[in-house]
């Protein structure tokens, strides 16, 4: 059975075809491309990833205005139903912003734009995005963001502790992220926000493949159901 | 009728916007500064029959991110006065 997979682009996103080409290679199938502006989603999706990017300019604050867009009613219904969401970078923005996931994504804590390969460990490998990694590994990813200060206060930090949604943590503090959160996963576990861009790391020639193993750990998730 | 929206973060988020206005300030010689916090100041022009209850919907909807902001709503004239 064919993945049928959507990569959800705003004006503003310039990671959607590096998410769409890493879909692709874990899958053997290509996603649909769906525009913010549509109202719906195509149907009987496996998957559904919102890429990095700029999306309106960052205007108001980073994913605010996309997280209002047509698309998102759909994104969080197909979410509420368990359909696997991915969101990376502005991705990760848009779903704290749209309430799928909790917390939010602050300036970073040096003021500066982080671009390059961070070190994460692994907190959760019991989950549909991170089957493909062991408990505890550290792999190799790049960031490159701006507002990647992951926040939220003690009482939810100890929630997600507890509960198993802290699925990354940076092996070293990179942008002032409480307890060093990269990615968070919703109650269900169906929802995954990471700042780092596993999609930029599905080839040697990208310098890493480390990011290979969550799309095609989300392929056998599915593949399985 | 302008509205004054003016958001600012919570009093237990760290600002590191702020912070960093604040080295600069001591930078240019400035002593005597405590602490900076910056916010966002949005103004609207709205009609006359907006609600008290539809701005505070737009700020907890919109304009604020209610996780790490706070938002307060002033009203500061008529339309005709601006």
């Amino acid at each position: 059975m064919a993945f049928r997979s959507a990569v959800i682009t705003f004006p503003g996103s310039n990671c959607d075809r590096d998410m769409a080409v890493a879909l692709e290679q874990a899958s053997g199938t290509a996603p649909i491309r769906v525009w913010h502006g549509d109202a719906s989603l195509p149907d009987r999706l496996d998957f559904i990833a919102l890429p990095g990017g700029f999306s309106y300019g960052d205007y108001l604050r980073s994913g605010a205005m996309a997280a209002r867009s047509p698309i998102m009613k759909a994104v969080v219904e197909a979410a509420s139903r368990g359909v696997p969401v991915l969101g990376v970078c502005n991705g990760f923005q848009i779903l704290t912003e749209s309430g799928l996931l909790p917390g939010a994504l602050m300036r970073n804590a040096g003021q500066n734009f982080i671009c390059r390969t961070v070190g994460l460990k692994v907190e959760n490998n019991q989950t549909l995005f991170t089957s493909g990694y062991s408990a505890g590994q550290v792999i190799h990813i790049p960031v490159a963001h701006h507002d990647g200060n992951y926040f939220a206060d003690d009482a939810t930090l100890d929630r997600l502790e507890a509960e198993g949604r802290i699925a990354f943590r940076y092996t070293e503090p990179c942008n002032g992220s409480r307890r060093d959160i990269a990615g968070v996963l919703n109650k269900a576990g169906n929802v995954l926000g990471m700042m780092p861009h596993p999609e930029r790391a599905v080839e040697a020639a990208q310098g890493s493949e480390d990011g290979r193993a969550l799309f095609e750990s989300a392929v056998r998730a599915v593949v399985a159901a | 009728m302008k509205v004054q929206i003016h958001v600012s973060l919570k009093s237990g988020v760290l600002d590191p916007q702020g912070r960093a206005i604040h080295h600069a300030l001591e930078g240019l010689g400035f002593s005597g500064v405590n602490d900076v916090r910056a916010g966002r100041l949005i103004e609207l022009d709205v009609d006359d029959s907006v609600t008290d209850d539809q701005l505070d919907e737009m700020c907890r909807k919109l304009l604020a991110n209610m996780v790490i902001e706070n938002y307060r709503i002033e009203k500061v004239g008529e339309k005709e006065q601006a």
